[in-house]
């Protein structure tokens, strides 16, 4: 019985230390806050928007597939970070192991991780952009058409017969 | 018997959409040339393709149906409930084009969300979304806010009559100054000197919070349009919660606030008229409500203990209550949070605050604070009607800029739209019943949608069903323009169709 009962607990640990070693995506954290609440876990994603520093600590904001979370996190560690979410480029995809926290009482109840080993993953880069062809080629059309409807606005003369219902 | 709609009806209809439609297109520009200067190349032909269809049509509609005549009530109100739904196949011509959205109806569902100022979005990876584009969304909020129609009364209507009928169908029946074109560019000045400043204290604070000057300012623009105008968008995908701080928290507040109080007392703050603010029946109104909601959702957020200490049920609490009061719809929580933390009366708090909105010709929707005081200064003379003896004769009054002596005529008048907006938020929570959501959710986000709030608990997202969006959409269109532009659309296509 007392075996039994060592063996299952062992198991459990042994899931949930598997679980909580894996990445966890934004989803299962949002939904399950209270579970994770307090405890140690890794998450990963692309660094979006701006490194905020905030003397000897910075905010990142970290985006999976689904949301960004926030993440807390020693200045030192997020130098590595070069290239950010934006339309002009891909920013850092890195894993993030730290605290998370449901209402996080140091940060005015915001659901954050507070992040003890940032480790980049994937280096971003910038995004180079080409023009569509397509739309290229119906700019250029509707260009025509404008010009045909300002001209057809000088040609003509407003009808001055006055109609009466 | 009911008339059929003449060619000369349609014809100054048209016309007058028209001279819309340029306006909207002329102000395409300002995002084409943003995108240009940020090298942003596929936004720039995105912006070039819409402002070119928005013009081709603008000047088509005003040779085809070229009018010397002024619009008559009924046409004036047909221009404004049209040009709302014009101006969002228009405006969501860019964001289609940019990709980021997965159909022409979302962009138009998110186009339509900012025009009414709503704020609810079902954008993709808004994240890596180009910055004209994001202006755009923002500016779009800025417009509709102040009202289409607006822009094209500044600056390209004469006739002041037609004017005036287009004006009131656009929700706003109050002038600050006698001629209504004077008052369209005293809202457009009171908006642009709010914005400089507005821009300036949250870039600032951004720059402080450690963004990228650039970014600080490109984010202070984009969220005080939001801010001001009520609407709840804002750059990055997180909402107010991206840039993890009180102080901007707390300008946003004030912004919003400023953004839901009457045009006209700010024109009385601006002429030195400070006192109106207290005596006004609007402030007080609103007073009250915030400190009424604000208990229920305290009361409910302590049932379940997840903010404990003050500055926390200050920076979720009463953050998402006052944006949702205001209609604004920024978040500093996730929309799962609404029903992960917050218990149902908390959410409760949340709806009545939305369902109440702000100050009338501001930038909010729903009911609105005039109509709820005169309502509950009715009830007060009625219920002194009884108590007091038969012989005596209860007057009651009311200060909204003047004193004013509360009649049936406006007190029914306030029943009637309340009335609407109720109905109108149970049949969009009925619909989002019908689609398997739970009463709660489908009431919360049926209720953001017709008040044009924008605060979300999950329920608007790309993967809704289509008849939902529908819903929603006409919701805002509904909620923005207090019905009577709506049924004059109805009655008029009615008409068309069975009048002889």
């Amino acid at each position: 019985m007392r075996i039994g009962f060592l063996i299952i607990c062992a198991l459990n640990f042994c899931v949930y230390g598997i679980a909580y070693a894996q990445p966890l995506n934004s989803n299962e954290l949002i939904n399950q806050a209270g579970r994770y609440d307090g405890k140690v876990i890794t998450y990963a994603g692309e660094v979006v928007g701006d490194v905020m520093v905030r003397g000897n600590y910075a905010w990142i904001n970290v985006k999976d597939s689904s949301n960004a979370i926030g993440i807390w996190v020693d200045k030192t560690k997020v130098q590595d970070i070069i290239y950010t979410g934006s339309y002009k480029s891909q920013g850092d995809w890195i894993e993030v192991s730290g605290v998370f926290h449901r209402a996080c009482s140091e940060h005015g109840a915001d659901l954050d991780i507070h992040g003890e080993v940032v480790k980049k993953i994937v280096p971003g880069r910038p995004i180079s952009e080409e023009a569509d062809r397509e739309k290229r080629k119906i700019a250029v059309t509707l260009l025509g058409g404008l010009c045909l409807a300002l001209i057809l606005q000088f040609f003509k003369k407003p009808s001055k017969k006055k109609s009466s219902r | 018997m009911i008339l059929r709609p003449t060619l000369e009806d349609i014809k100054l209809i048209g016309y007058y959409l028209g001279k819309i439609i340029i306006a909207l297109g002329l102000t395409m520009i300002v995002p084409l040339v943003f995108a240009l200067t940020r090298s942003e190349i596929n936004p720039t032909l995105d912006f070039l393709i819409a402002t070119e269809i928005s013009l081709i049509i603008g000047l088509l509609l005003l040779k085809v149906c070229r009018t010397e005549k002024d619009l008559n009530w009924m046409q004036g109100m047909i221009v404004v409930s049209l040009s709302w739904v014009v101006a969002t196949l228009l405006g969501a011509i860019p964001l289609y084009l940019s990709g980021h959205w997965q159909s022409y109806l979302d962009s138009c569902f998110d186009a339509m969300s900012g025009f009414a100022t709503t704020g609810l979005v079902l954008v993709q990876d808004l994240d890596h979304l180009a910055l004209s584009h994001n202006l755009w969304r923002h500016m779009i909020m800025f417009i509709g806010g102040q009202g289409i129609v607006i822009v094209a009364l500044s600056f390209f209507v004469k006739g002041f009559s037609g004017a005036f009928k287009m004006y009131v169908g656009e929700a706003r029946d109050e002038r600050i100054l006698p001629n209504v074109i004077h008052t369209s560019r005293f809202i457009w000045l009171v908006s642009f000197v709010y914005l400089i400043l507005g821009t300036v204290a949250l870039g600032v604070v951004g720059i402080i919070l450690g963004m990228r000057p650039f970014n600080a300012f490109f984010h202070g623009v984009c969220v005080f349009m939001a801010a001001f105008d009520t609407g709840g968008f804002a750059p990055q995908s997180q909402n107010i919660l991206y840039y993890h701080s009180l102080a901007f928290e707390i300008v946003t507040i004030m912004i919003m606030i400023f953004g839901a109080i009457n045009f006209k007392l700010h024109y009385c703050l601006w002429t030195g008229k400070r006192k109106e603010v207290f005596k006004n029946i609007e402030t007080r109104t609103l007073f009250i409500t915030v400190l009424i909601t604000f208990f229920i959702t305290a009361l409910g957020l302590a049932q379940v203990n997840i903010y404990p200490r003050a500055v926390a049920l200050f920076r979720k609490g009463f953050y998402q209550l006052i944006s949702g009061h205001s209609g604004t719809g920024f978040q500093t929580i996730y929309a799962a949070q609404f029903n992960q933390d917050w218990s149902h009366l908390a959410i409760v708090g949340v709806i009545c605050a939305m369902a109440l909105g702000g100050a009338v010709c501001s930038t909010t929707g729903a009911i609105k604070m005039l109509r709820i005081g005169i309502i509950f200064k009715a009830m007060i003379e009625d219920v002194k009607r009884i108590i007091l003896p038969e012989r005596a004769i209860v007057v009651q009054k009311f200060h909204h800029i003047k004193e004013i002596f509360l009649e049936d005529k406006q007190a029914r008048s306030a029943l009637l739209i309340t009335l609407a907006y109720l109905v109108l938020y149970g049949i969009g929570a009925c619909i989002g019943m019908f689609f398997g959501y739970s009463f709660l959710d489908s009431l919360f986000e049926s209720t953001s949608a017709a008040a044009n709030v924008g605060l979300s608990c999950g329920v608007t997202s790309p993967s809704m069903p289509v008849a939902l969006k529908y819903t929603y959409i006409i919701q805002m269109w509904a909620g923005r323009l207090e019905f009577m532009s709506i049924f004059t659309l109805i009655g008029f296509l009615i008409a068309a169709i069975k009048g002889k």
